[in-house]
């Protein structure tokens, strides 16, 4: 055992004592970040199954074409298509930002946290900024993978879509900052249920459920859930066709971020006030 | 130096902690004493901005925790040995506390070194042992190299070798100047380790005094006598004033209100033989346990039903 009265002492201490900046925090995120397993994990899920998803869905649809109905072949958004698989992408984006704020007060390890950082706004904005700027990087690479794969698959099948034509490559970028702007949401609903199973549960509901639900319902109920529900109207910014009762792709990518900023408002609010 | 001024902290109807005030001074070790539930931890999270006092302020260093610019640098801590994530590796969990505060990797390696974890220093901390835990715990604390340091139960699940290794790091943190705070439950480990008591009970301040102001003004003091003349001995004892109480036999009584050399003076005075003459004192743990007795938060009755 080392001799307790050695070395206690850095030999830095006064030197380099310095008030520390939101860049020490973002730094600690970053290393939060990588050095947990599941984040590895996580985005694999995310690219894997964005791409293969899309691939799949984007292949099978393109074989039924020639036989599908004229207000199909009308509809018909061969960039969206090799998007699909975004949706499961989502889900694994939401489940790594609801478990990097989560998991912090499932273990215990948030007290440690804001012990190291009692200024609490700035390790809510360095968790989120620290996972938006990953997400956007996963993103965008599996959103450009899967746009080229499944036009590959597509093209001799069905019409397919290039980078250049009008809307397309807003599209395939849009799917990206969809995913960002849900990884900020994740993080935010996660400091604000603290509890991983809630907060899952909360964020598939308002990503899969509610607007499955209206899908069910008559008209009346279903085109304002598709218009204006916030991840459904975020979702227009990886369409290139717009079907009535919905936003245009900006105006709809607005309102989702307008319903991210309201939630981590809220989230921001309570862990300022809350004992942790 | 902490400094509590009128500490209020209250969940509901419970009031957790009551009106607590209390300098915490630089240069030695203070045992923050009480049973448990009696408001040391909720205190401690006060101290260190986790929870927001319901009236009252506490400072570090004259500034509450939250305007510290560099807290880790100035405080260290170890409230919970468990609260940390079990799927990091050891050094990535003080990497990412010390990043957090601008504090350079090599600080990383030396408090790894200081609590003698650098072995295990790429495990994963969901395999460590209670003790592995609180050594790690300590090196979080010790990262920034602070002027004030707070420990909460340290000793808790460490074997003798590591209590004692706990006990010698708080004496040589208090000799370099620092100031430090442990609590406990255990009177009998504060006796070896502090210098200076807080004791609460129901969050309530019940003593504020140095280790050896609280034996001496609390440790009962009893003289224990066996002598074949007991009763006449008895006798002439009440005279002189003392409290006389029978023995655990017939030739064995216990003394209080006078100390072993009066009583000794008094039977050789009358002629009476003594076998036995021992000055008895309280343990420390009585004594904690006397001043505590009203306000111990769980309290077993003795009886079954």
């Amino acid at each position: 055992m080392t001799d307790a009265a050695t070395a206690l002492a850095g030999p830095d201490h006064q030197a380099a004592l310095r008030a520390a900046t939101f860049g020490d925090v973002l730094r600690s995120e970053w290393t939060k970040l990588r050095s947990v397993g599941s984040t590895f994990w996580a985005l694999t899920v995310t690219v894997v199954l964005g791409i293969a998803l899309g691939a799949v869905i984007s292949a099978a649809t393109a074989h039924g074409y020639a036989r599908s109905s004229v207000s199909a072949k009308l509809s018909w958004d061969p960039t969206n298509m090799s998007l699909s698989g975004m949706v499961i992408a989502q889900l694994a984006i939401a489940v790594l930002g609801v478990l990097c704020v989560s998991s912090e007060y499932s273990s215990g390890m948030i007290r440690t946290s804001l012990i190291a950082v009692p200024k609490r706004g700035r390790v809510l904005a360095a968790k989120s900024l620290v996972f938006a700027v990953v997400t956007f990087v996963v993103g965008e690479v599996t959103s450009f993978v899967a746009f080229f794969v499944g036009q590959a698959l597509i093209s001799g099948h069905a019409p397919h879509a290039a980078l250049g034509d009008p809307g397309v490559a807003r599209a395939v970028v849009g799917a990206g900052l969809y995913l960002t702007a849900l990884a900020v949401l994740s993080v935010a609903v996660g400091t604000l249920l603290r509890h991983p199973a809630a907060a899952i549960a909360c964020l598939v509901a308002v990503l899969l459920v509610l607007p499955g639900i209206a899908q069910a319902r008559p008209d009346s109920w279903q085109n304002p859930v598709n218009e204006f529900w916030p991840t459904q109207a975020g979702g227009q910014i990886a369409s290139v066709y717009h079907s009535a009762h919905t936003l245009q792709p900006w105006p709809g990518f607005g309102v989702m971020c307008l319903f991210v900023a309201i939630v981590y408002a809220i989230a921001w609010t309570l862990l300022d006030r809350r004992d942790a | 130096m902490i400094e509590a001024h009128g500490l209020v902290k209250r969940y509901g109807s419970t009031m957790a902690v009551n009106d607590l005030s209390f300098p915490i001074r630089p240069g030695m070790v203070t045992g923050f004493l009480g049973p448990n539930g009696a408001g040391k931890t909720t205190t401690m999270r006060m101290i260190l901005g986790l929870d927001a006092p319901t009236q009252g302020s506490v400072t570090v260093g004259g500034r509450g925790y939250r305007d510290l610019p560099a807290p880790m640098r100035e405080v260290g801590a170890l409230l919970d040995a468990k609260a940390l994530h079990g799927g990091r590796r050891a050094r990535d969990h003080l990497l990412c506390l010390a990043h957090s505060n601008g504090i350079p990797r090599s600080r990383v390696e030396e408090v790894l070194r200081i609590v003698g974890l650098e072995g295990v220093a790429r495990r994963r901390v969901k395999g460590f042992s209670l003790g592995m835990g609180q050594r790690l715990g300590i090196a979080s604390a010790l990262l920034g190299d602070p002027a004030v340091l707070i420990f909460d139960e340290p000793v808790n699940g460490l074997d003798p070798d590591g209590i004692h290794w706990v006990r010698t790091l708080l004496r040589a943190l208090a000799a370099e100047g620092r100031t430090v705070l442990v609590s406990s439950h255990l009177m009998s480990e504060m006796a070896l380790t502090a210098d200076h008591l807080l004791v609460i009970g129901k969050g309530r301040l019940i003593a504020d005094t140095s280790v050896e102001e609280f034996v001496r003004s609390s440790s009962q003091q009893s003289v224990h006598v066996r002598s074949p003349q007991a009763a006449e001995l008895a006798a002439r004892l009440r005279e002189a004033g003392a409290a006389v109480q029978a023995g655990t036999g017939p030739d064995v009584i216990e003394i209080t209100g006078m100390d072993s050399a009066e009583a000794g003076k008094l039977a050789a005075a009358h002629g009476i033989t003594l076998f036995e003459l021992i000055p008895v004192r309280a343990s420390l743990e009585e004594a904690f346990m006397e001043l505590t007795r009203d306000s111990v938060e769980y309290q077993a009755t003795g009886a079954t039903r």
